[in-house]
């Protein structure tokens, strides 16, 4: 296969299901224990482990969608997601490592547009199903506007 | 003199002309956050050697704050005495010294003007006239002062004690959480699109918490019905909420009707991200503890954490965040600290609704600045008890409010 060409389709379909409130297809691009993490570069630099968002596990992240469809208080909203410069670091036979950068564009009810988010996602991508066994999203502000409720 | 005139009825009235006013706003930078109030800076554990430093802000002034080659803390506005620039510009860090990069004006870790590049010229040529006094511009030194792991400053030499500022109400309160020397695991910023006082409103309204945050109650984390209570300080300035542990059986949100009920039983696939280690021994499951005018410490399970509201403008609020531990927690305990994160902070479980709650506030009341919240939940006074059913700590944040901005 193709690696480079299937990483690059991961992260279409990924940013694809979030930019298309499919929320619940989120859990999927993950492996069974796969883990998500939002973290900022001043906190990785720091070598400080805080999350801002942090899922272990399929279950958990599905836990994040229910919440957000029917708990947490939150302006519809959009994102659109730019995912360029996908690099594949390492592969073995099981596992894929790839570094990609993005952009994520919030778009509110009333037209207001914001660049929400930029930053790197570090990946570990088992192959050959494709799916992220860890996902860190490494986001180059500490600052977030309002809140963050879809996950990057 | 502000020539503003507060609703008959008193602090049950919150006009909306306090969260829009500009001038109300440079006032309160001078009553306030340059007044006789305590502010919160930093953790000590960011300070952890001599010549540390880290820049923080109180209100709008940029402030430097220090630990001197001795140990001693400091904090000074970031300020040079010459041109008014920022002397220091990294966030954090250790320094000999701190010179300013516009000319180079040298200060030292107290924020004493220690050298002025070129003072006396060149070979007889240029340079600043003996009398000259370079010094009248200095930046303003706080007295600070730490407690428990936290930092504080304040501008005023009259303002009390710390612990005197404080209170017996709300100190043993603060003492409860900070017993042992912390650990920093993390910060972030959370931009409020509101004044910085709707933030604070929205912290000491116990009221709000089961209503907004349905995580909270859909899971029965804080229901009105679970047991706890509230402490406001005599000027009604600081206050603590807390909340016991003990999970709630009953059904008075869906006898009610309530949104937050919901109408469908709703339950966690991953609930360890709420398991509870008792750690304080006293059966307590959320302790929110405000201390005016803009600190906020939270003990939510056994996620804990500072947060430093820092006013941007009338109508923005920058909210700084910094979650720790202690320095004794061992690999499990700093595990569930991190999971629990997910409560907490702009994506938390239960605090992404404040943003957005208190925008639509700011939003809700554009044209509307002689127009006054209702503030009458527990009736008209301001003190402690033990129904959190009441709006009692909101009444004391505008009583210490009008007492120092003489409205």
């Amino acid at each position: 296969m193709n690696l480079q060409y299937e990483v690059e389709r991961l992260h279409a379909r990924y940013a694809q299901a979030l930019d298309a409130d499919r929320l619940e297809d989120w859990p999927n691009f993950f492996t069974e224990n796969g883990r998500y993490r939002i973290a900022t570069a001043e906190n990785e630099e720091r070598a400080l482990p805080l999350p801002v968002l942090s899922a272990e596990g399929r279950a958990m992240m599905r836990d994040r969608v229910q919440s957000l469809r029917h708990a947490n208080i939150y302006e519809p909203q959009r994102y659109r997601h730019l995912v360029s410069g996908v690099l594949l670091e390492e592969s073995s036979a099981h596992e894929v490592k790839s570094t990609a950068n993005f952009l994520v564009v919030r778009t509110m009810q009333d037209g207001a547009t914001l660049l929400f988010a930029s930053g790197r996602y570090l990946d570990r991508i088992r192959v050959p199903e494709m799916q992220f066994e860890e996902r860190v999203v490494v986001c180059d502000s500490r600052r977030f506007d309002t809140l963050l409720a879809i996950p990057l | 003199m502000l020539e503003r005139s507060w609703p008959a009825e008193g602090v049950t009235r919150v006009p909306y002309w306090v969260y829009q006013d500009a001038e109300i706003y440079a006032e309160e930078q001078k009553r306030i956050w340059r007044g006789g109030t305590w502010s919160y800076l930093c953790l000590e554990a960011e300070l952890p050697e001599p010549k540390s430093f880290v820049t923080t802000f109180v209100g709008d002034m940029p402030v430097v704050v220090t630990r001197g080659p001795d140990g001693a803390l400091h904090a000074w506005e970031n300020r040079c005495a010459h041109r008014g620039a920022l002397v220091c510009m990294q966030p954090r860090g250790t320094a000999e010294r701190f010179s300013c990069i516009y000319h180079n004006w040298t200060y030292d870790h107290a924020g004493n003007l220690t050298s002025v590049a070129f003072r006396k010229g060149i070979a007889g040529k240029g340079g600043m006239p003996a009398d000259a006094k370079p010094e009248s511009q200095a930046p303003q030194q706080f007295r600070v002062t730490a407690l428990n792991g936290l930092v504080f400053g304040t501008l005023s030499k009259e303002a009390p004690s710390l612990e005197a500022y404080i209170g017996p109400d709300v100190l043993p309160r603060l003492k409860r959480v900070l017993r042992k020397p912390l650990k920093v695991l993390g910060a972030y910023t959370q931009v409020l699109p509101n004044n910085w006082k709707l933030y604070m409103d929205n912290t000491k309204d116990t009221y709000h918490a089961s209503l907004l945050h349905l995580f909270f109650t859909r899971f029965r984390i804080n229901r009105l019905t679970q047991g706890g209570g509230v402490f406001v300080s005599k000027d009604g300035a600081h206050h603590c909420t807390y909340t016991e542990m003990i999970e709630a059986k009953d059904d008075a949100y869906e006898k009610d009707g309530m949104r937050a009920a919901g109408s469908q039983s709703f339950s966690l696939e991953s609930p360890e991200v709420l398991d509870q280690v008792d750690e304080f021994g006293d059966r307590v499951s959320i302790q929110i503890l405000t201390l005016f005018p803009g600190f906020v410490l939270h003990q939510i399970r056994n996620s804990l954490a500072a947060r430093q509201v820092v006013p941007k403008g009338v109508d923005r609020t920058e909210l700084h965040w910094t979650l720790f531990g202690f320095a004794d927690d061992d690999a499990a305990m700093t595990r569930r600290r991190l999971l629990q994160a997910n409560l907490v902070g702009p994506a938390g479980y239960i605090s992404m609704e404040d943003g957005a709650a208190t925008g639509f506030v700011q939003r809700g009341v554009a044209a509307s600045p002689e127009r006054a919240s209702v503030i009458e939940m527990g009736g008209a006074d301001v003190g402690s008890g033990d129904s959190r059913i009441t709006e009692t700590a909101v009444r004391g944040l505008w009583k210490a409010w009008r007492s120092y901005m003489q409205v």
